[in-house]
């Protein structure tokens, strides 16, 4: 009797919280393979990145685990350098948009009038901006770096955190505990740095980790296109661009660079799918 | 020495509604006044105008002098220096007035660290005084939960020691009890009673609630559609109310009567 009374109550609880740690844990397990894979390539690797003793299109083994590319470089080396990369562009990118669009973000909150207007309207239009077009642009007036990439992702990226910083900071400012905060004669800056920001990190930590997942495709995109990282050091979509055109007799340069990508993306997901569920505080409070 | 003095104040939306008409009101130094008026009458917009503190697109006309402030049109630097410092608020709901994301010790310590210059050991030691003087068991266990720990009856006092921690000189309470049960109600009003009381402050107490008033306050101020339409001792609202409305929250008090003793307040 007992155990039946016992069973309803604590099944989905038990079942709720484990999946949420599930999803976690499998995001974190992906995504930390492969920067494990990208902070080992700092320190080392099979092969130099522009060794082509190897031989063409050798295929998976013999002292090349995956195989070589067309110039006879070893893929392995370039999954992991484009590990590397990957990671460099998701951080980079999603360093300068919560960089720039939290602050255009808590400007626009504020902003009234006029310049409410300006700013939401110049953020539509950073937002409907081809991020290609962008990258081009910037690529044109410096080069086709990383750097460049990275500039033109977090820019657009950006504009889509601003706007939801805005409508965050917006939300948050008709609370009552703001209110109460301001009777208490807490200036504003104090009240955003206190209270505001604190509140909508969670969903903001959330979104951040989307725009990381996003970011890693853009620049495989990017560098699949020849506006990337620049050789020797080769990024995932470079090296899928290379190996389009051998893909029937080797797959394996496509593939591997392809399937991390992948996983990388999922894994990204999956963590900010288990933080939504762990930070957010409307779920907090509602096992409390 | 009047502390607070409301004269003409009228508040309207952007689309030109007025919710509070020509309103005029004074509290002297330690004194009591209530505000009463049923849901929607404009007592809380009252406190919030007083503060300078209007929701975003509503206006303020008239004349708001705080303790020889003009709130009125005053720059958000002047309103910040009033503010905690001349009159703070005690808020209608418990738990929205509380920061849901920091511990309630911090939200205590925030005024207090403000007005007294405290830090480290002797700010937590304030803090904790804080949570004792309003009556709350295991100031360390509440100091350190976060708001959706505690209970409601705690937050409200929570909320009251964070008013109280500014010192001010006059202390603002928008029905802070409708939220709670009527034997908790009745311990936070002897509590506010009491503490008020020790510090000399003025108090604005707002309710709906003419029994609820007449606990705190000696003189009362009747609102109707953002109007006041009576004003006077609530010993006399309450046996002679003159106008009709005042009547009727007279009547409904009195079918209350066996939850709260009429006759037997002040
Ligand atoms: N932010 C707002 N925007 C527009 N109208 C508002 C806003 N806040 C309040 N009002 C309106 O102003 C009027 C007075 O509201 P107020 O909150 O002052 O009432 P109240 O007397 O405090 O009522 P209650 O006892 O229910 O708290 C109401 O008609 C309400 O609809
Ligand atoms: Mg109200």
């Amino acid at each position: 009797m007992t155990l039946t009374e016992t069973r309803p109550t604590k099944a989905p609880r038990f079942g709720r919280s484990s999946r949420r740690s599930a999803t976690l844990v499998v995001g974190c397990v992906l995504a930390g393979l492969i920067a494990l894979l990208a902070l080992v390539s700092l320190v080392w690797l099979p092969y130099a990145t522009d060794d082509t003793s190897g031989g063409r299109l050798t295929g998976p083994g013999g002292g090349h685990l995956l195989g070589t590319d067309k110039l006879g470089r070893d893929l392995f080396t370039q999954l992991m350098t484009g590990s590397r990369i990957a990671f460099e562009a998701g951080l980079g990118s999603v360093a300068v948009a919560a960089a720039l669009g939290i602050t255009l973000g808590v400007l626009a909150a504020f902003a009234q009038g006029w310049l409410d207007d300006t700013l939401s309207a110049f953020l539509d239009i950073l937002i409907a901006f081809p991020t290609l077009l962008l990258a081009m642009l910037i690529v044109a007036a410096r080069s086709a770096t990383l750097g460049s990439a990275v500039l033109a992702i977090g820019l657009a990226q950006s504009a889509v955190v601003a706007r939801l910083v805005r409508v965050l900071v917006k939300r948050v400012l008709t609370q009552d505990y703001i209110t109460a905060a301001r009777t208490s004669g807490t200036s504003w800056p104090r009240t955003v740095l206190g209270h505001v920001l604190p509140n909508i990190w969670p969903t903001l930590v959330v979104n951040l980790a989307l725009q990381f997942g996003l970011a890693v495709l853009a620049e495989a995109g990017l560098s699949y296109l020849g506006l990337g990282a620049p050789p020797p050091n080769a990024s995932w979509g470079r090296m899928l661009q290379e190996a389009q055109a051998t893909f029937t007799t080797a797959p394996a340069g496509a593939l591997a660079p392809g399937v991390l990508l992948v996983l990388l993306v999922i894994g990204v997901n999956l963590i900010a799918d288990g933080l939504r569920e762990t930070l957010d505080p409307a779920t907090r409070r509602r096992r409390a | 020495m009047t502390l607070l003095d409301v004269r003409g104040l009228t508040v309207r939306t952007a689309d030109g509604r007025t919710l509070v008409d020509d309103l005029s009101l004074t509290v002297d130094s330690g004194e009591r006044l209530g505000l009463i008026g049923e849901s929607g009458s404009g007592k809380s917009l009252t406190t919030l105008a007083i503060l300078g503190l209007l929701p975003d697109g509503m206006t303020a006309t008239g004349s708001v002098d705080l303790a020889g402030t003009q709130i009125v049109g005053a720059t958000e630097k002047r309103l910040a220096a009033v503010r905690g410092r001349d009159a703070a608020v005690v808020f209608q709901e418990p738990l929205t007035a509380l920061d849901p994301l920091m511990r309630v010790g911090r939200q205590i310590a925030e005024p207090l660290a403000r007005r007294t210059c405290l830090k480290g050991a002797a700010l937590r030691e304030a803090v904790r005084g804080a949570l004792t003087q309003v009556r709350l068991p295991e100031p360390e266990r509440i100091a350190r939960a976060f708001p959706h720990e505690i209970s409601g009856g705690q937050r409200q006092r929570v909320a009251l020691a964070m008013a109280l921690a500014c010192a001010p000189r006059l202390l603002i309470a928008d029905e802070p009890t409708t939220a709670l049960d009527v034997s908790v109600q009745a311990e936070m009003l002897d509590l506010i009673d009491s503490l008020v009381r020790e510090r000399k402050m003025s108090v604005l107490f707002v309710s709906h609630d003419l029994a609820v008033v007449a606990r705190v306050t000696d003189r009362a101020l009747v609102m109707k559609d953002g109007r006041a339409v009576e004003e006077g001792a609530v010993h006399d609202l309450v046996r002679l109310p003159r106008e009709e409305y005042t009547k009727a929250l007279v009547a409904s008090a009195r079918r209350l009567e066996s939850a709260l003793d009429l006759r037997s307040a002040r």
